[in-house]
């Protein structure tokens, strides 16, 4: 009896373990890092960060293999796809989450904060946006989502003695929560409509409706404002500052980079896979979300004095540059790729200029022991190759050549100008009057850096540990290289495409 | 030779100043002899392959293209690494060929403050890097990026070894610039995806390449390219500086150290003109058409805006900055008119105006080195204490009003004059009307620059600066620097067809194709 009902309701799938390699050994380093740090002593904690970052590399050759095979897989019932898109951005989770690995092991070791601990989060959060990028199911994309932020949450209030990153911990929570509740409300409404979770099955449904009924409308709007909260967008950005104030600094790294990237990613999947038909639905919302968020974002940075916060605020306006593209996206599915291809490159890079200004501000506040601008003073005088690191990583946040940043800025511009509409023109136009505005407080830092007097005349050498050397090694080449040849990075994303599911 | 030249000649002469750089970087900064014999010998090296390129080049067929290089760079916008010299960008090339080298041996012995001459000299090598790659681009991808390049060693340059409100300055300079680049590329790409489609590699792509894109771009509505040449005018415009833009220009001068001062007003100014008459007008000449009323308007109240300013300046350096506004005006003016005759006005006067205007920064610069202050009613009897020193500035005033015989006069002469018989479609009143008020302005000129020159030069010194005994004459370094830009003022003045022919043929070609499809 019970062996018949357990064949009848185990349907295994099949489960092609080539393309789950990656999640796989990020799934058995979390296991070897719990072991680790459950059976041995304090002395041998140092090794939970080598684990980690090596499990994150060797998670890299899978997806090496994978791009070489270059077959799209599709998986339980089409809810889990690994594709060029999906293997992209799950190179940069790795590579970021590798990064930030480096970024963290000074300042966890040296803080004494419990090491396994810290790192098994993160890498659960990592796995996290790895099924993200290949999530084509409601409900795998809520679990991912889930995976993502609750060891965050934690990772945000890891300094707990301190107020400040209690604070910080709780407002992520709460706010995280809270968009929950409003994406899963979202969600539940577009399964009522279209009796699916799969986003293929939703796109075809949600297509077929050409009468505009208010409970689409609704639907559509309560999930990407459940993922706005995420990518933190205007208005819907006030947890961003704090949270990142009082975060760790390489959590906080963490957070702006790989954990938006994921906001992104959710937003992509079911934007063009499932409500891709109904475009005048999230058009308008997005072209808003995109203006408010740059607008707002840098007005606001203008005016900070903590690095940290400003760099918060800047990261609030760059996520309205990585949504302006999809204002336009629904005009054609031409101009659909296009702006998926620019925000991919958009997150590529973003990746690499905005944790490396992370890693400037970890080395500096070593010394300084302060994020204030003005703790930056005279950095030339005593530290001229991080003054000439963070100035790369300005300027290309800014996007001026021959930083990468202008090769990301370009195509969110020419993909808002190959729409050909008034709308992309003039969100074009806004994008350009914010890159000038944010060059006020880029460039302030800058200034800061070459042009001031150490404040209080210290000018004894920053000591940099190897680890955030080789961070910095990593982005500096990488922002560059891409910024000097587009193509070595153009030459992979231009492979990137949503649209083969759509019929 | 031939061949090598047209293989690697113009990447050679664009990143040498690079290399020259890299090399600086990984050399401790107490050995500045060794970053400055580097610097020089990068930049003197570069002299030498573009005097190798200029020997080579064809001047037969200035119109045409030469030492062509067309590499893959960006395939997936179709954006290539075009480079290529002709009649046009030859003076430009030359002018930044010659003023580079001349910068670094003028700060041999003085640095500005905070010294540290490695950074500096980096910078300027950057910059070089910069300007020469505006001036040989012929995709407008690549363009735009060495337009911007050049912004970052000018801002540093500004910020860090400036005057006193350096970082104010430095600061406006770059804002104003990036808005008006933000509105070009945005030009820039529409242009892009509004102009016909070429067949690359069996697919159709829309293209960035300057050769063909006249062509292709005439199938864009009027409307459409009225705009399109609205954002490039806002780039161009902001970076010549044409009025009413221009209030970035007489700060940044003020504050910038000497050479700084130099390089933006004898080549970064110019990268504004150059844009005009290599991009917007050729390859939307419609919308030239009905922007060309309008530029001419704002180039001649630049030339009396800048005049009357002029007068009210009591601070040597920000009269010859804005003495910079009126002369562009010159030069925007011959550019409005849509003629050849304009057009080579316009390129005469940017060398022109780059060698006398660079000479004048040079002479102030070295005027603020001994009296500590620029302001003028302190100054005087130049010619007594430093008589060299004084006739060298009486000289470069004198070219800078356009006296004939000196190369100021054929930028500025034939400019009024073209604006008496403007090209296709233009209103001829409207541009006469123009002329006058232009040739009003180069009395202004005279008036400002002379009476300058009478509360400078002339007199008796002052009671504070009787004995001064760091009023010591041109140095050897100065006149080692400042020779080449003399004796050039005075050729050129002479012989003016040096440039006129080069620039002809291009010039020819360029009109051409604004009156083939124009209108």
């Amino acid at each position: 009896m019970l062996a018949q009902l357990l064949t009848f309701a185990w349907n295994a799938p099949s489960v092609d373990y080539h393309a789950l390699a990656p999640e796989i050994i990020v799934a058995a380093t979390i296991v070897v890092l719990i072991v680790l740090d459950a059976f041995t002593g304090e002395r041998s904690r140092w090794a939970s960060s080598s684990v980690a970052g090596i499990g994150l590399l060797v998670a890299l050759i899978p997806i090496a293999t994978l791009a070489y095979d270059g077959v799209d897989r599709v998986m339980f019932g089409g809810g889990f796809v690994v594709d060029n898109y999906a293997l992209i951005l799950q190179a940069l989770f790795l590579v970021a989450g590798y990064v930030v690995i480096l970024l963290s092991t000074n300042y966890i070791a040296e803080g004494d904060y419990h090491e396994g601990e810290y790192y098994t989060l993160l890498l659960s959060s990592i796995l996290g946006m790895m099924v993200m990028a290949s999530a084509r199911d409601l409900i795998s994309i809520f679990i991912a989502l889930e995976l993502v932020s609750i060891p965050a949450y934690m990772l945000a209030a890891w300094r707990k003695r301190d107020q400040k990153s209690n604070e910080a911990g709780l407002k992520y929570y709460l706010m995280g929560v809270f968009a929950s509740a409003i994406l899963l409300y979202g969600m539940s409404l577009i399964f009522g409509i279209t009796g699916s979770t799969l986003l293929v099955v939703i796109g075809a449904e949600l297509g077929s409706y050409v009468s505009s009924q208010p409970i689409i409308t609704l639907g559509i709007a309560f999930v990407l404002i459940g993922f706005a909260f995420k990518v933190s967008a205007v208005p819907f950005h006030q947890w961003a500052p704090d949270t990142y104030e009082g975060a760790p600094t390489p959590v906080t790294s963490f957070l702006a980079v790989a954990s938006k990237a994921a906001g992104f990613v959710a937003i992509l999947n079911v934007l063009f896979i499932g409500f891709y038909g109904r475009h005048d639905v999230w058009e308008p919302l997005m072209w808003v979300l995109a203006a408010l968020s740059m607008t707002v974002g840098n007005l606001i940075a203008l005016r900070q004095t903590n690095v940290v916060r400003m760099l918060a605020y800047s990261g609030i306006a760059q996520a309205g540059y990585i949504l302006a593209p999809l204002a336009v996206a629904g005009a054609t599915l031409g101009t659909g790729g296009e702006a998926l291809r620019s925000i991919v490159v958009y997150l590529l890079i973003y990746a690499g200029m905005n944790l490396g200004a992370f890693a400037v501000v970890l080395a500096v506040s070593r010394k300084t022991r302060s994020g204030d601008i003005k703790s930056f003073g005279g950095l030339f005088s005593y530290a001229p190759t991080l003054t000439v690191c963070m100035t790369i990583f300005l300027f290309s946040l800014a996007g001026i050549p021959p930083a990468a940043g202008w090769f990301a800025k370009l195509s969110i511009f020419s993909s808002l100008t190959s729409a050909g509409t008034a709308s992309g023109y003039i969100l074009a136009v806004i994008v350009g009057l914010n890159s000038v505005i944010a060059f006020g407080y880029y460039g302030r830092l800058i200034r800061v850096m070459w042009m001031d007097e150490a404040p209080d005349g210290d000018r004894t050498p920053i000591k940099v540990p190897a680890s955030l050397s080789f961070a910095l090694i990593i982005t500096v080449a990488v922002t560059l290289v891409w910024g000097v040849f587009p193509g070595a990075l153009t030459h992979f994303t231009d492979q990137v495409n949503l649209f083969s599911l759509l019929r | 030779m031939k061949d090598f030249l047209n293989s690697w000649g113009i990447s050679l002469m664009v990143f040498l100043p690079l290399v020259g750089a890299l090399a600086m970087l990984v050399v401790p900064k107490a050995k500045e002899q060794f970053h400055k014999v580097v610097a020089l010998a990068a930049s003197l090296v570069v002299g030498f392959i573009g005097i190798l390129l200029m020997t080579n080049f064809d001047y037969d067929a200035s119109g045409r293209l030469q030492f062509v290089i067309d590499k893959a760079w960006i395939p997936i916008i179709n954006s290539r690494y075009i480079v290529g010299i002709d009649g046009i960008s030859l003076p430009m090339i030359a002018l930044t060929l010659l003023i580079v080298p001349l910068c670094i041996i003028y700060s041999w012995n003085h640095f500005p403050e905070p010294k540290n001459p490695k950074a500096f000299l980096i910078l300027i090598l950057i910059l070089e890097t910069g300007m020469l790659g505006t001036f040989v681009s012929q995709d407008l991808i690549l363009f735009f990026v060495f337009f911007e390049v050049v912004l970052l060693p000018m801002y540093f340059m500004i910020g860090v070894w400036g005057g006193e409100k350096r970082q104010y300055a430095s600061l406006k300079f770059f804002l104003y610039t990036l808005f008006g680049s933000a509105l070009m590329i945005v030009a820039f790409l529409a242009l892009y995806f509004l102009s016909d489609p070429i067949e690359v590699g069996g697919q159709l792509m829309h293209s960035f390449d300057m050769r063909i894109l006249p062509e292709l771009a005439t199938g864009i509505s009027t409307g459409a390219a009225l705009f399109i040449f609205g954002g490039m005018f806002m780039g161009f415009g902001i970076k010549v500086p044409m009025f009413p833009f221009h209030t970035w220009l007489p700060d940044a001068h003020t504050q910038a150290p000497t050479v700084g001062s130099v390089i933006l007003a004898a080549v970064l100014l110019k990268l504004g003109t150059y844009g005009f008459i290599r991009i917007a007008i050729p390859i939307l000449p419609g919308a030239a058409e009905k922007w060309a009323p309008f530029i001419g308007l704002l180039a001649v109240i630049g030339i009396i805006y800048g005049a009357l300013c002029c007068l009210a300046q009591s601070d040597m350096k920000r009269l010859i900055a804005f003495s910079s506004v009126s002369h562009m005006g010159f030069v925007m003016l011959g550019i409005a008119t849509l003629t050849t005759f304009g057009f080579q006005a316009a390129i005469f006067g940017m060398v022109a105006h780059g060698l006398i205007t660079g000479m004048l920064f040079f002479v102030a610069g070295s005027t603020k080195d001994r009296y500590h202050t620029l302001d003028i009613s302190r100054l005087g009897g130049m010619l007594k204490s430093m008589p060299h020193m004084g006739w060298i500035l009486g000289f470069s005033v004198m070219a800078s009003l356009g006296l004939p015989g000196l190369a100021g006069f054929w930028g500025e002469f034939p400019a009024i004059l073209s604006a008496y018989n403007p090209g296709l479609g233009l209103n001829v009143a409207f541009f006469r009307v123009l002329m006058v008020i232009a040739a009003v302005g180069t009395v202004l000129a005279a008036s400002y620059l002379l009476w300058m020159y009478q509360r400078v030069g002339f007199g008796v010194p002052t009671k504070e600066y009787e004995d001064d005994p760091h009023l010591h004459d041109v140095t050897f370094t100065e006149w080692l620097a400042w020779t080449p830009i003399l004796v050039l003022i005075v050729v050129l003045g002479f012989m003016p067809n040096i440039i006129f022919k080069v620039t002809d043929g291009a010039v020819e070609r360029t009109i051409a194709i604004v009156n083939g499809l124009g209108g």
